[in-house]
C-alpha cells in the first residue's frame, strides 16, 4: 500500500487531514458551546449551585464517584443521586444528604468507606443543589436506570 | 552517544521509573481496597490513592517523553542541546514540585490543600487527573515552556527531520492544551466538554505524535531501515491519528449535556481511531523484517514491537469495543472505561518510555551495543510478566465491567452499585494477583540494569 504513496503525499496528508479535522471539531465545539446553556439549564445555575461544584471539586468527590458516568468507578453514579435517594423532592433529598455526610464513614466492616468530610449544614446543601442541578441536565437520557 | 548533552536524558529516565514503582505500588493499594474497603482507611482512603496514582502515571510520563526528546533530538539536529543547563534546571524543579504536590495529597485532607495553596484565587482543582493544585500547574506551565524552548532551540539551529517536526508539534499541542486546565466554568457541562481538551486530546492526540517520533526514532536505529521509508510511515500514522483522534473526542460527548449530534460523529471517528494502531504494528514489523543491520540490542526491537502490538489491543480495541454509542450507553462508567484505560496507558505510554529507556539507557552508561546476553534475558523476562500481569489485569477489568453492565444496568431486577460491586470481588482478586504479577516483572527490569557479564 505504501509503496504507491511518496513522503510528500504522504506529509499533505498530515498536515492537510490534521488542518481539516481541527477546522471540523472547531466548528462543532463552537455549536456545542451555543446549545449547552440549554441543554444544561444554565439560567439555573444559582450561587448556591456553584458553590456545589466548588466543594464537589476542592472535596476530590470524583476521586471516587463518577458523575454523568465520568470520575473513578469506586462508589456509585451522583449525577441521578437526587432521583434515586431523593425521589425528586427537593426539601427530602437535603434531608437525607445531611443524614448520609453526618453518618460518614459507616462503621460496617469491609464496606467500602467514605471518608468524613466535616461540611456544614450550608455547605451540604448547596453541594444537594448542585446535585440537584446536575440531576435535569439533558444528558440524552443517561444511565440506563436509576441505579446509575 | 554521539553528543555529550544528551546525557541530560539519563535523570529524566530514572525519576521516571522510579515514579513508575510509586504508581505500580498505588495501583496495588487501590485493587486491595476494591477487596476490602477498610484498607489503609482512614490513612490514605480511596481519592487520595487513586489520585497519587493517576498523577504519578502522567508526571511520570511527562519525565519520560522529556528525556527521550533530550536523548533524541541532538543526534537528529546533529548538534548540542541548546541549553544542557536549562535541562538540568527545569528536572530539579520539576522533581521538586511533583513530590510536593504527592506528598501534599498524602499528608493533608484534599480541602486543606485547596486552601493553602489559594486554589479560592483559580480555582482549578479537583477534576479527575487535573486534581494539582493550580501553583503546580503554572509550574508545569513553565516547566513545560522552557523544555520547548530548548528543544525548539535545538531542532531550528540544526538538522531538521521529520522525527524532530512531528515530535516538536506533538510537544507543542500538549502545551497549548493543557491551557485547558485553567478554564473552571460553574457550568458543569462546558468544564467536562473542556476537560476533555486536555485528558483526551492529550492521550488519543497529541501524545501519539510523540509516541510516532519517539518509536520511529528507535526502530532507525535498531534495524538501520532507510529514513525516507520510516519517514513516509510516520507520516501517514500519525496523519490517521491526528484525523481520527480529534474528531473521535466526540466519543467523550455522548452522555455528558452536550448536543446529540455527537452519538453519531463521535462513533464514526472511534471506528477509525483502531486503524492508526493497525498500521503501528505492520510497521514496527515491516521495519523488523526489512532490518539491514543486527543490532546487539535485540531488547530494544522487542519492546518497539510490543509497544505498537500492545497499544493496539489496549487503545485500539478495547477502546473501539466501547465506543459506539448505543454500546457505550450501557458501559460508559463501568469497569471496562478503567481496563481500557490500563491497557492503553501500559501498551502505548509506558511500553514506549520501556522503547526508548532500554535503547539509550546503556548508550548513556558506556555500552554502545546495548546491554551483555544476561541482562537482555533479564529484561525478556521482566517484558513477559508486564506484559501478561497487565493483559491478566485487564481482562478482569473486562470481565467486572461485563458483569457491571448485566448486573447493574440491563433488565428489570438490578442490583444497587454497591451489592453489584460485591458480587465482583472474585474478579477483583484476579485483577490483585495480576497487579503482584506486574510488580514483579518491574523489579526484573530494575534488576536488570545490576546483572553483571561473565569475564567482567
Amino acid at each position: 500500500m505504501s509503496e504507491r504513496i511518496n513522503k510528500n503525499m504522504a506529509r499533505n496528508i498530515y498536515f492537510g487531514g490534521g488542518l481539516f479535522a481541527i477546522l471540523v471539531f472547531a466548528g462543532l465545539s463552537v455549536d456545542t458551546v451555543q446549545k449547552v446553556p440549554k441543554l444544561s439549564n444554565a439560567d439555573k445555575i444559582t450561587e448556591s449551585v456553584a458553590r456545589g461544584k466548588n466543594l464537589w471539586e476542592t472535596n476530590n468527590c470524583v476521586g471516587c464517584h463518577t458523575i454523568m458516568g465520568e470520575g473513578a468507578y469506586y462508589a456509585p453514579e451522583l449525577a441521578n443521586v437526587f432521583d434515586r435517594r431523593g425521589a425528586s423532592d427537593e426539601a427530602s433529598f437535603k434531608e437525607y444528604l445531611n443524614g448520609w455526610m453526618a453518618a460518614q464513614p459507616l462503621s460496617e466492616p469491609g464496606r467500602r468507606k467514605m471518608p468524613q468530610f466535616n461540611l456544614t449544614q450550608t455547605q451540604v446543601n448547596d453541594l444537594a443543589d448542585f446535585l440537584i442541578w446536575t440531576s435535569r441536565i439533558d444528558d440524552n437520557e443517561w444511565p440506563p436506570n436509576i441505579e446509575g | 552517544m554521539k553528543y555529550s548533552s544528551q546525557m541530560v536524558a539519563k535523570n529524566y529516565f530514572i525519576f521516571a521509573l522510579i515514579l513508575l514503582a510509586g504508581e505500580v505500588l498505588f495501583g496495588l493499594i487501590l485493587g486491595t481496597q476494591y477487596i476490602s474497603g477498610d484498607f489503609l482507611f482512614p490513612e490514605i482512603p480511596f481519592n487520595v490513592a487513586r489520585m497519587v496514582h493517576t498523577n504519578l502515571l502522567i508526571v511520570l510520563i511527562l519525565f519520560g517523553f522529556m528525556g527521550a526528546a533530550y536523548y533524541l533530538v541532538p543526534e537528529e539536529s546533529e548538534r548540542e542541546l541548546w541549553s544542557p543547563w536549562l535541562a538540568k534546571v527545569t528536572f530539579w524543579i520539576f522533581a521538586a514540585a511533583g513530590v510536593a504536590t504527592i506528598l501534599g495529597y498524602l499528608l493533608v485532607p484534599y480541602a486543606t490543600l485547596a486552601e493553602l495553596t489559594y486554589n479560592n484565587l483559580l480555582p482549578t482543582m479537583g477534576r479527575e487527573f487535573l486534581e494539582q493544585p493550580t501553583i503546580t500547574k503554572i509550574g508545569i506551565v513553565i516547566v513545560a515552556l522552557s523544555f520547548i524552548l530548548n528543544i525548539g532551540m535545538t531542532v531550528l539551529k540544526g538538522r531538521k527531520t521529520v522525527i524532530t517536526v512531528v515530535l516538536l508539534t506533538g510537544l507543542l499541542g500538549l502545551a497549548v492544551f493543557f491551557l485547558f486546565a485553567f478554564y473552571v466554568p460553574d457550568n458543569l457541562v462546558l468544564d467536562k466538554f473542556f476537560w476533555w481538551y486536555v485528558v483526551h486530546l492529550w492521550v488519543e492526540g497529541v501524545w501519539e505524535l510523540i509516541l510516532g517520533a519517539i518509536l520511529a526514532f528507535v526502530l532507525i536505529k535498531v534495524t538501520g531501515v532507510d529514513r525516507e521509508h520510516i519517514d513516509k510511515w510516520l507520516y501517514l500514522i500519525i496523519a490517521m491519528t491526528l484525523i481520527s483522534g480529534i474528531v473521535g473526542t466526540g466519543h467523550h460527548f455522548f452522555y455528558i449535556g452536550t448536543p446529540d449530534y455527537w452519538l453519531w460523529i463521535g462513533s464514526i471517528a472511534s471506528a477509525v481511531e483502531p486503524l492508526p494502531f493497525f498500521m503501528m504494528i505492520l510497521y514496527a514489523f515491516t521495519m523488523a523484517k526489512q532490518r539491514r543491520i543486527d543490532h546487539d540490542n535485540k531488547i530494544a526491537l522487542t519492546w518497539a514491537k510490543g509497544t505498537a502490538v500492545m497499544a493496539f489491543l489496549g487503545a485500539g480495541v478495547l477502546g473501539f469495543l466501547h465506543t459506539l454509542a448505543p454500546v457505550n450507553f450501557f458501559t460508559h462508567g463501568t469497569q471496562l472505561t478503567a481496563a481500557h484505560g490500563h491497557l492503553s496507558f501500559f501498551g502505548a505510554y509506558i511500553m514506549i518510555l520501556f522503547t526508548i529507556i532500554s535503547y539509550a539507557m546503556p548508550i548513556m552508561r558506556g555500552r554502545v551495543h546495548g546491554n551483555g546476553v544476561k541482562a537482555q534475558k533479564v529484561e525478556l523476562a521482566s517484558f513477559w510478566m508486564m506484559v501478561i500481569g497487565m493483559l491478566g489485569i485487564t481482562s478482569a477489568l473486562v470481565i467486572a465491567g461485563t458483569m457491571q453492565v448485566f448486573l447493574q444496568r440491563v433488565g428489570v431486577d438490578v442490583l444497587s452499585f454497591m451489592d453489584t460491586q460485591a458480587e465482583i470481588i472474585p474478579v477483583y482478586t484476579v485483577r490483585l494477583l495480576f497487579g503482584l504479577m506486574t510488580l514483579a516483572g518491574l523489579l526484573a527490569y530494575f534488576y536488570s540494569f545490576f546483572v553483571k557479564e561473565e569475564g567482567k
